[in-house]
């Protein structure tokens, strides 16, 4: 299943896991981000609606 | 104009802010350098002019925030910017005073400073040359950061990261100019480039530092 | 000032019903992309002769790479549109977008690094293509810094997108100077339209595959976090409402 990467198997391999692990916590924070400001702005609005 | 140009040397003079200060900045930069690398001259003497331009430009940098924050806390801006003078001679005004008080003293202590970095003597010549022409662009380029900055409460911080990447290719050019000339090769090249991006910035960032300062008044 | 106000928000809700249904296939479109790209380039790819099984590391670093200088000119025509329309969603979309090219810069510069360890024998040295690209980074930490400690939305706008205007020229300066400054290591571009010269096809085509997914990404992330920073956008300006009376 794995390919044989030789002698530079640990610049190839570190090198897909910190550019995956970069890409992944990017994508994770912006999906975090984007819930809680709908969350946020749900409250808020509906806070509003009650207030007038 | 000269007014306001007389208006703000009196006070940077006065309050001793930028004038002082950032000769004294320069002094301590170029004396913890040898305790830093070593006392040897020839070790110091090949990265003299590179420490001397980065001093130039960090006590540069020390006394931006100064350029605007006053006249903003006082709301002599406010008043400024209702005169009949427009905003971009306003910001070339404060970016000239800022040189003539900063810049220029960096200038002429410089040479002093280098004998104290045993820089050779080659290198003299276009040193100066290469501050006395990459300073103005670095208090312009200082008074368009400090227009960015002017309304924030901690905006210091904030200025250095927003100015220093703008002072890159100055520090370059400027720098080795001076390198080459310590080397004995020929400095026309830097010349050149150094002198066209402090023309151009002189020439066009008021523009930018006014339309900032305009939306930072509003 | 209220008419104003409705006439600002009917945009950005086109904008937000508008990419409910396009972010989900935006979304799945970029997954596949990369997890085909980057499965094709690393396990069904050869090694080259020379680089090694290192080469591998190009579906990386090549779309990273690209989109790091990209997502900056997005950014230039965003803020201009900015300047110009005074499109609420431009300058917010030049917001969402410069987290992502900073991680760009970031994936660009680590790959870089890894890969030169055991190519260039450093992990780092005074390139002109590596100290423009670190220098890109500092462009990009300092302008999301200035979004960040401005409270009023349209005075963070209007500042950052004139930061981003006398940044890129800077930029540019920037490039050319450090050219000049060192002679580097980097090979040429490795992307260019007489590829055949560069790149063999069995690299060529993965590596085709992952800058899609790599813009594709973007675009989904783009969307996303424009989404977000419209709702944020709205909830301030409520509670702000709300504050008054």
């Amino acid at each position: 299943m794995m390919p044989d990467l030789g002698k530079y198997a640990e610049a190839v391999l570190s090198s897909y896991a910190v550019s995956i692990a970069l890409l992944v916590v990017l994508v994770w924070m912006s999906l975090r981000r984007a819930k809680r400001v709908n969350k946020q702005l749900e409250d808020v609005e509906s806070k509003v609606k009650r207030n007038g | 104009m000269i007014a306001l140009l007389i208006r703000d040397l009196r006070l940077a003079i006065r309050a001793g802010g930028g004038f002082g200060l950032g000769l004294a900045f320069f002094l301590i930069v170029v004396t913890l350098v040898p305790f830093a690398v070593g006392p040897q001259s020839d070790l110091l003497a090949r990265i003299a002019a590179g420490i001397l331009w980065l001093g130039a430009l960090l006590s540069c940098l020390l006394s931006l925030d100064r350029i605007l924050a006053l006249d903003w806390e006082d709301g002599s801006l406010d008043l400024l910017a209702t005169a009949p003078l427009p905003m971009e001679a306003i910001v070339s005004i404060k970016a000239l005073a800022h040189w003539l008080t900063t810049g220029l003293p960096l200038v002429l202590a410089a040479p002093v400073f280098g004998l104290l970095l045993s820089l050779p003597e080659a290198g003299y010549k276009p040193l100066i040359i290469s501050l006395l022409l990459g300073t103005p662009a670095l208090s312009v380029i200082g008074t368009f950061g400090a227009a960015l900055t002017v309304g924030l409460k901690r905006g210091g911080l904030l200025l250095s990261l927003l100015v220093l990447p703008l002072y890159v290719p100055i520090l370059i050019f400027g720098a080795e100019m001076a390198r080459r000339g310590v080397d004995g090769l020929d400095y026309t090249t830097p010349l050149l480039m150094l002198a066209g991006i402090t023309c151009g910035t002189i020439a066009l960032l008021p523009f930018a530092s006014a339309a900032v300062l305009k939306v930072n008044l509003r | 000032m209220n008419l104003n106000a409705l006439w600002a928000y009917a945009n950005p809700k086109k904008f937000i019903q508008t990419t409910d249904k396009v972010l989900p296939w935006v979304s799945v479109l970029a997954v596949v992309s990369l997890v085909v790209g980057l499965i094709w380039g690393f396990f069904f790819t050869p090694e080259d002769y020379r680089q090694g099984s290192t080469v591998k590391i190009i579906y990386l670093h090549v779309p990273s790479a690209l989109m790091a200088i990209n997502v900056w000119l997005m950014m230039l025509v965003t803020s201009l549109v900015w300047i110009v329309r005074r499109h609420h969603v431009s300058a917010l979309a030049a917001r969402a977008a410069a987290p992502v090219g900073a991680v760009m810069t970031l994936i660009a510069l680590a790959t870089g690094a890894i890969w030169g360890q055991p190519m260039w024998g450093t992990w780092w040295a005074w390139d002109p293509r590596l100290t423009s690209f670190l220098i890109l980074f500092l462009f990009y930490l300092g302008y999301m810094a200035l979004w960040e400690a401005i409270e009023n939305d349209d005075t963070a706008a209007d500042l950052t997108s004139i930061l981003c205007l006398v940044g890129s020229v800077f930029a540019l300066l920037s490039r050319y100077a450090v050219n000049f400054w060192n002679q580097g290591l980097h090979q040429g571009a490795s992307l260019s339209l007489d590829k055949e010269e560069n790149v063999a096809d069995v690299f060529w085509y993965p590596l085709l595959v992952c800058i899609a997914g790599f813009v594709l990404l973007f675009i989904a992330l783009v969307l996303l976090r424009t989404r977000t920073e419209i709702r944020a956008r709205r909830m301030r300006a409520l509670l702000a409402r709300e504050r008054m009376g």
